[in-house]
Order: C-alpha cells, then structure tokens, then sequence
C-alpha cells in the first residue's frame, strides 16, 4: 500500500467569511471575527464575544439549498463541503465511489436546546421535528444525502480534533480501496449548550482571545465547517491537487478529561508521529497551523510540546483562532483547508493580537500575513478534551 | 490479507454478560418494553470515588473494555476506538436541563465535561494510561461498525498490534420519553421469548457496551476472526440489500453455502422484520438463524451484543436455545454471518471465522 492521498480542493465557511476566499481576505486585511452575539440566543450575549458566522439561518439555508428549520450544523457542513467539491474540479459526484467523514461535538444542538424548554414543562411537549437531527450522524447524512454521497457516511466526535480524525480515517478509506474520494473535515454551530459548559469550565475570555500571548485569558468560540477533498493517486493525475496529506497521528494525552499535561505528552506524541509518518525532520515543516486555543494551558502545553521537537529551528507559526475562534469539530476540518492551502500558496497566516511574549518559551508567532513564501511541508495540530491530540502534515508534490 | 483475531471480548448488557461461563447459561426474561443493564461490580476496575462521578455509559464502557482486555490478557492496546450513537445522553440531559431551569446561570462544569462523546474513550484511556490512537465514531447505526473497520485497517496497515474497539449506548428517562414518541417501541410490554414473532410495529428498548480486543496474532482463548466488515447505507429496495450481501459474501471467498449460521437484528417490529425474511428467503432459506436483539433490546450499537453472541457461539460451538429462532445449528460451526440493520436506513454484516 504505496498509494499516496491527495488533497484535491476545500472549502471554508467561519466567522471571517462565507467561503475559502472571503476568509483568506480577512486574514490578508487583518479582519478578526471575533464580536457580540447576533445570532445565538443567551444571557450571555453581551459577556462573551463570539465568532459567528455572519449569516442568519434563513440566508445560510439558502446558501445550502435546505429548509432553513434544519441545524444550522448542517447548513453550515453543506456550504463548505459543496464548497470543496466543486473547487477539487471532480464534476459529477456519481461518477465515483465517495465517502463523507464529518467531525463535529453536539450535533443537532441548537434545535434540541429549544425543543428542551418545552420538553421540560411537559414531556409530552416540543416539536419532534426539532430534535430529529440530535444525534451527530443524523448532522452528517442530511449533508451527504443532500449531495448524493452513499457509499460511505461516517461522523467522528472527539471534541476538538474530530475534524483532523477524519482526515486519518478519510485517508486510509482511500488506502484500503473502500472509496475514490473522500471529503473530510467538521462542522458546529454555535450553541448555548456549548457556550455555558464552556463558561462553567472558566476558559472563555471575555475579550478577543490572544493565543500564545503571556497575557491570555481564555477561548473565543466560533462556529463554521471546513471540509478537504481527499483522492487517491489515480485520480490526482487527472486533476491539479494543491498538496498531500502526507502524514498524520493520533495520541492520547491520558492525563485529565479536559486539562492538557504540563508537559504536553500526546501534543509531542501527536506531532513526532506525524513527522515520523511523513518522513520528515522538525526543520523541514515550514509553518505550523497551531491548536493555539488561547487558554492558559493549551498554549504552554502545545508550545512546550514544539519547544521539544523543534528547538532550535522554529518553523513560522500561528493561531488561526485568533480570527475564527474556536469551531470546535470544525477546526480541525477548517484549518486543515488552510494549511492545505498554505502549502499550495505559501501562506502564512498572522496570528491577531500577540503582544507579549509567553514567558516559558523561545518562539513567537507570526503576526502579519504573507504569501508566496517557499513552504514544502505544513503541520497543522488539533487537541481536545478527553485527550484527544491529533496532528496533520500537509506536503507539496 | 492479514487474519485479524478476536482476542478477547466483554459485554455488558441486559444479560448477565460480564460474569463468565457458558453462554446465556442464565437467561434473563423481561416482559417489559425497555431493557437496562445488569450492572457488574465496577470496584473491580473503578476507583470508588470515580464510580460516584460517573455515568451509567462511562462505567459499562469502562467494565466492558476491561474485561476485553483482560480476556486477551493484554494490558495495553496500541489503539483504543469506541463507536456510540447517542454517546453520553445522561450527563447531556443533566446539562441541558439544568441550563433551561437556571436560565443559563450557576451552572457546574461536571455533567458537561462528561457529556462529550469521547467521554468513555478518554476514560478508557486514562483508566489504563494509553497514550495510543483514540478515536470515537458517532454515526447511528454504523457507530460500532466503523470502529471496528478502523481497527481492521489500523492492524492491516501495521500501525498498531492490540487494539481495542467497541461500541455502546446508554438508555435514558429523556432518550426513552422522546424515542417513544417517534414511536420506536411497543405500547404494551412483551416477553423477551416472544418478542420475535410479536404481529405488531415498534421494538424494545435496550442498552450496553460490548468490546473487543483485536490482534494480528491469536491469542490462547482466540476462538475467532474478524473476517469481514461492512455497511451499506439507505439501499433503495431490498434487492440492493441483496446485492450486497452476494458481493460482501464474494468479496471474503465464500457463498451463502459456507456461512453455518445466520445471525440477523430482528427486533420483533414487524415492519422492520420484513427484509430478514426477503433476505433469508433470497440467499438463505435453508439455514440456521439465530438473533439477539430479544435478549439486549434494539439500539443503534446493539450488533457489539450480536458480534459478542456469535464469538461465543463459535467458543461453545452450540447456539443457546433462546437465542436461536430457525432451524438447528450444525454440530461444527465455522462460519457465521452477522446481519444487522438499524430503522431500515443502516444495514451492516459482519463475518466470524471460526479458529481451531
């Protein structure tokens, strides 16, 4: 099983733009996403600023050519992955055997956070209509059927690396023979189900987040859906990819349900694996697409982490969270498409709001944009609760 | 191709399933509509504190895993990969009720940390301090099934020699209340002998962990291997089904003449019945067919309890009487087939080869 995965396309939907294009122009204009709540109903609309999508769900249902009373889950997963399909040039989806792997954490949330208020007051109550789609796979086949996707249809939840896990799944579907093409990544909405747990774990900063800045308090959240199109070899000679997945890993961190380890073991795992995997020495990544949540111990565990593997030639880095926020499942799908295009391009990204330096470490991130920079390999990391860590490289040809 | 072995397995059900000993050799009979499970003593492998703080899904996970793993005498997998629907609806109910009563204020962050779906995967993890592969597969009724197509490619590409995988859900007051309004179940109770031929629509509810240690290598209790795994996802009609299975059957090397024993999901719900009859009519009228989902109740997990079942089949080389529902199982039992469908949209099979 020599075969190599290729990354044919993608597509990007977050709170900097309604696709690839509009969001790669806000990092370039430096436009941050991050404001007050307009969308989502919460008493906490004026606390805690948020990364919406700036599209309410009538517009976005549009968009997706789906009711608008379906999950804005969903709307936002369909935009993005018809997105990425069409910009992969692969045409007429019947004519090849795709599979469909979508991450993403709550599912269906935003509707069954409504139904619940009724529910409650008596259980013979609340729209069914309006929890149909609960379970996160439910999410998934609305998109998939949408596109007519059937032969394979899969959802990965590992808080806020699904996306990246279903890049690893999705490559080896292809290796194994089981399907052609596969278009990977995840997707969330923003819910009040989402935002008040993550309040209760006091991690949300009541400002525009600053990841790997000494001063950091906390996470924005964010909301959207990135999705790459995976393909195998043969039918990469028939298209113009935009780079390889080339290696990836996936380690568990095995310290605490939601804290990361002082010294960030399954960050290091996940990273060395990904390198191992690729072939490739620290030196050669180019840019780093960081975890980069802004919260006091993902960025000291995730810096120490590459301080062990890359010290002393630091790679150009960066948190695109610091403009989209955190999606959640959707970040890992979301910043796969960027580094995909970072390799393609030479892009890298600034990360918003970084004044001081942090204090345990000897790197920086970047903070202004630039393009055309010569970047043959890209890392892009995604950890999450439970002590899910996961880490992609993207290579040029 | 690589034979991957089923090394070790542990369930957790509405039979008593984690306890050892001939298979169902104490059969527990409901006459209820819903079904929970019969709890093992989790202080076996939970520390007492812990076992306060945990979920019902948590725990069997947990005590499934573990007897998985003590079965194949392994300590530690390489990869841990857990399939669950619904994942953790306990700590989600808990959540979400107490956001809508508190009107989003004073809340704690405990139900919430353990409502994320990789809540028993982490666990599992921590519990053994894994720092391997850990994934978790979310998608209905192919929850299970993708977990176990993940480990298979995992082992065949040689990324890991252990690995753990499993699938589970858990039932709940909430999921149970609004389940039965979409009108999954029965209205009135049912015997679990009598639920396969029950003339009416709607199934019985259950819930429960099953695990399984896979290896490229057999172990000294491996009694079978994991031969083949596969899905189809909303066929058109039943021909589609049919289809499917022939090229699945092909696609392992054999007919519908090598497979000794049909395992099918039927869960008493005569609308949904319907296609194991059109299925068994088509490619195996003269077989032997077991089912199980009488004895753990229907959810979208439940073929972790059929695989389970049929491990223990081949180890026994018997069927138990209650669960088999036509014909008589052949003295040498090789091969079983393992078909699963879940609501008519996810189908699924799953082939066991016996190992001398």
């Amino acid at each position: 099983m020599s075969e190599k995965v290729w990354i044919a396309g993608g597509g990007v939907i977050s709170g900097i733009g309604l696709n690839l294009r509009e969001c790669l122009g806000a990092f370039r204009e430096m436009k941050p996403g991050m404001g007050a709540m307009q969308y989502l109903s919460s008493v906490h609309r004026n606390t805690f600023p948020v990364a919406e999508v700036k599209a309410d769900n009538t517009t976005l249902a549009d968009m997706a050519g789906l009711p608008e009373n379906i999950s804005r889950t969903a709307l936002l997963s369909l935009i993005a992955a018809k997105e990425a399909w069409q910009s992969s040039g692969l045409d007429d989806i019947s004519r090849y055997r795709v599979g469909f792997v979508s991450g993403n954490t709550v599912g269906g949330m935003d509707k069954t956070e409504d139904f619940f208020a009724e529910y409650l007051a008596d259980n013979r109550k609340g729209r069914l209509q309006q929890v149909v789609h609960h379970e996160c796979g439910s999410v998934t086949e609305i998109v998939a059927d949408a596109m007519g996707i059937r032969h394979h249809v899969s959802t990965i939840s590992t808080a806020c690396s699904s996306g990246a896990n279903a890049l690893m799944y999705g490559y080896r579907l292809i290796r194994n023979n089981i399907v052609d093409v596969v278009i990977a990544g995840g997707t969330d909405s923003l819910t009040r189900f989402t935002l008040n747990g993550f309040n209760t774990l006091m991690i949300l900063d009541q400002q525009p987040c600053r990841p790997f800045d000494e001063t950091r308090t906390g996470l924005n959240l964010g909301e959207g859906a990135g999705y790459v199109v995976l393909v195998s070899d043969s039918l990469a000679a028939q298209l113009q990819p935009w780079c390889r997945l080339s290696g990836f890993a996936n380690a568990n961190d095995a310290y605490h349900q939601t804290a990361s380890s002082p010294d960030g073991t399954g960050n290091y795992l996940a990273m060395k694996g990904a390198l191992d995997m690729s072939g490739l020495q620290p030196q050669q990544i180019g840019y780093i697409n960081l975890h980069g949540t802004g919260t006091g111990n993902n960025d000291v565990s995730e810096g120490i982490a590459i301080n062990r593997i890359f010290a002393p030639h630091f790679p150009a880095m960066s948190s695109t969270k610091s403009f989209t926020g955190h999606t959640l499942g959707a970040s890992g799908g979301i910043e796969a498409v960027l580094s995909a295009v970072s390799v393609k391009e030479g892009i890298i990204y600034p990360n918003a709001r970084f004044e001081h330096q942090m204090k345990e470490l000897p790197f920086a991130p970047a903070t202004a944009w630039s393009e055309g920079n010569d970047l043959r390999h890209v890392m892009s990391n995604s950890f999450g609760f439970g002590g899910n860590c996961s880490s992609l490289v993207f290579s040029s040809f | 191709m690589l034979t991957i072995y089923i090394n070790g397995t542990g369930c957790i059900s509405a039979q008593e399933t984690a306890t050892g000993g001939p298979l169902l050799a104490n059969l527990r009979e409901y006459d209820q509509v819903k079904l929970a499970t019969v709890d093992p003593d989790y202080k076996q492998w939970i520390d007492v504190k812990q076992i306060r703080r945990m979920s019902r899904v948590v725990k069997m996970g947990v005590g499934a895993a573990n007897l998985s793993l003590q079965a194949a005498g392994i300590t530690m997998p390489g990869a841990i990969i857990t399939g669950t629907a619904y994942g953790c609806l306990d700590d989600t109910g808990v959540f979400l009720t107490k956001m809508v009563n508190q009107q989003e204020e004073m809340l704690t962050p405990t139900a919430f940390i353990q409502s994320t779906h990789n809540t028993v995967g982490g666990q599992i993890a921590l519990l053994l301090g894994c720092n391997g592969y850990n994934n978790t597969f979310v998608h209905r009724g192919f929850s299970f099934e993708n977990s176990l197509l993940d480990a298979t490619m995992m082992l065949r590409e040689g990324s890991a020699q252990h690995i753990l995988a499993g699938g589970l859900d858990e039932l709940t007051q909430h999921s149970y209340q609004i389940l039965s309004r979409f009108g999954l179940y029965k209205k009135e109770p049912v015997k679990t002998l009598e639920l396969l031929k029950s003339p009416t629509r709607g199934t019985i509810a259950g819930e429960g962990a099953a695990f399984f240690t896979l290896g490229t290598t057999p172990g000294e209790n491996t009694v079978a291997a994991l031969t083949g795994i596969s899905t189809l996802y909303k066929p058109m009609w039943e021909g589609e089904v049919i289809g499917h299975i022939m090229k699945f059957l092909e696609d392992n090397a054999c007919t519908p003449n090598d497979i000794d024993l049909l395992v099918t999901g039927r869960n008493g719900d005569i609308d949904q019945d319907d296609i194991y009859e059109e299925v068994v009519e088509a490619l195996f009228p003269e077989h032997p067919e077991a089912s199980f989902k009488h004895l753990c109740g229907e959810y979208p997990t439940a073929a972790g309890f059929g695989m389970w079942l049929a491990n223990g089949i081949l180890a026994d080389q018997a069927v138990p009487d209650a669960a088999m529902f036509y014909g008589k199982a052949p003295r040498n039992i090789k091969k079983i087939l393992l078909y699963n469908h879940h609501q008519g949209t996810h189908h699924s099979l799953i082939l066991l080869s016996h190992v001398e």
